[in-house]
């Protein structure tokens, strides 16, 4: 069974080591804030200007002030730290943030990410995420492998506008895991009972 | 020393003509200066550019400028949140520039700072990389990005005193410095106005100095997506 996006989350989760400051987009990359692993203490940085981002706060302590940079209410912890966006992309741009987990539309053997613009149908901007692939130590990508049509998304070469080129680290899908290596992509992990042969068949991108 | 304003509209009277570029803080609906938004909407003023990270909602923020086609240009990384920006864009009624969200930040504070250029990675190999210099340093490549000089900044803080040293709550502050900073006028809108000596100065996120004209008054501070856990 492939992944669900639970299971998904849950693997990348996996990424996160010890007092490792993070960054996690929108989606499926929310979900990981779930599954850090018992004794990892990771900080998380919402690019709008706020590192130690805490849960969603119960009803009816909601804070016109204070959103994630999904725009969503959440509340702070007791080592939050508050800064204006400038300073927040600073510390991005700077590589201080170590590890950014983010979702793709498609993404390519070479590392090229597409996440952020269909021409012609979604024109709503690439937010954070340009300044956040090209700054941070490394970037995780979580998505399903292909599309509704069962065409694969993980590609020779992105169709669509780039996020970034060689930005992307590795690769978490609902088939399994791959590093974006010299030459191709490395099969890392295989989902429980996803055998290689079908990530493989899922794969237009060079496996080596 | 005249700072502080009675109205939002007396504070922009001289500030505001046609054509002008204006840079506005906040993000999403966190920490706009929704008074300053509405005193312009009121004022006529048109064929605006306006550098804001995002264009508000359809009858709030940035939106009701958009309503009333008062802006000809936006400058911004994230719009997704507006259908009558979408429609105005796609029938080419309305220019767009898209900026990544950090490029944006740094243009408005290098602006503010004086420096009309620097040279950053974000962007390289992608459409915003498209007709910019490129340099390598170190063997990266880096494009070159310009600072914004703004003729009008318009900002949200939450309390300032009477000189303009302001303070900012939460994830409010977001924009609101850099865009401060790079206007030649900047008029700044708060929840209150303290007296000059009741902010410790060591915590002071905006020295005085960036804040040109201050007016005081009530906020709605609209949610844009409420959401919660179980308690």
């Amino acid at each position: 069974m492939p992944w669900d996006r639970n299971q998904m989350a849950a693997r990348a989760a996996q990424e996160l080591e010890d007092g490792m400051y993070v960054n996690l987009g929108i989606g499926i990359p929310t979900l990981v804030s779930n599954y850090i692993p018992e004794g990892v203490n990771v900080t998380l940085q919402s690019e709008n200007g706020m590192l130690g981002m805490g849960p969603f706060p119960i009803a009816g302590e909601e804070d016109a002030d204070l959103i994630n940079a999904g725009k969503q209410t959440i509340t702070e912890l007791p080592h939050s730290v508050y800064f204006d966006s400038a300073q927040s992309f600073g510390m991005i741009r700077g590589g201080k943030i170590a590890m950014a987990i983010l979702g793709a539309m498609e993404v390519d053997e070479k590392g090229d990410l597409a996440n952020w613009m269909i021409p012609g149908k979604l024109i709503k901007g690439m937010g954070g995420a340009m300044d956040l692939v090209a700054g941070v130590g490394r970037v995780v990508v979580v998505m399903d492998h292909t599309n509704k049509a069962g065409e694969s998304k993980v590609l020779k070469s992105c169709t669509l506008p780039l996020t970034g080129q060689g930005v992307v680290d590795r690769i978490i899908t609902n088939l399994g895991v791959l590093d974006v290596v010299e030459g191709g992509l490395k099969i890392v992990e295989l989902a429980d009972g996803v055998s290689e042969e079908a990530l493989r068949a899922a794969t237009e991108a060079t496996i080596v | 020393m005249k700072k502080i304003y009675g109205s939002a509209a007396e504070a922009l009277d001289g500030l505001l003509h046609d054509g002008m570029l204006i840079a506005a803080g906040g993000f999403g609906l966190c920490g706009i200066p929704e008074l300053l938004i509405a005193a312009i909407r009121d004022s006529g003023v048109k064929d605006l550019t306006v550098a804001s990270n995002n264009a508000g909602v359809d009858d709030f923020g940035l939106g009701v400028l958009l309503q009333t086609r008062q802006i000809k240009k936006m400058m911004s990384s994230y719009v997704g949140e507006n259908a009558e920006f979408m429609r105005q864009y796609l029938s080419g009624e309305l220019e767009l520039e898209f900026n990544p969200q950090g490029t944006l930040a740094e243009r408005m504070r290098a602006g503010g700072a004086g420096i009309p250029g620097f040279y950053t990675k974000t962007g390289v190999g992608t459409v915003i990389a498209e007709g910019k210099e490129h340099k390598d340093f170190d063997g990266q490549t880096y494009i070159l990005e310009r600072g914004i000089f703004a003729d009008l900044s318009i900002v949200k803080a939450w309390k300032a005193d009477e000189t303009g040293n302001a303070v900012f709550r939460k994830t409010a502050r977001n924009f609101n410095p850099p865009a401060a900073m790079c206007g030649k006028v900047c008029v700044m809108e708060v929840e209150e106005i303290v007296p000059v000596g009741s902010l410790e100065p060591d915590a002071i996120h905006l020295p005085g100095i960036y804040v040109h004209r201050l007016i005081q008054g009530e906020h709605e501070k609209r949610i844009e997506q409420r959401t919660v856990r179980a308690a």
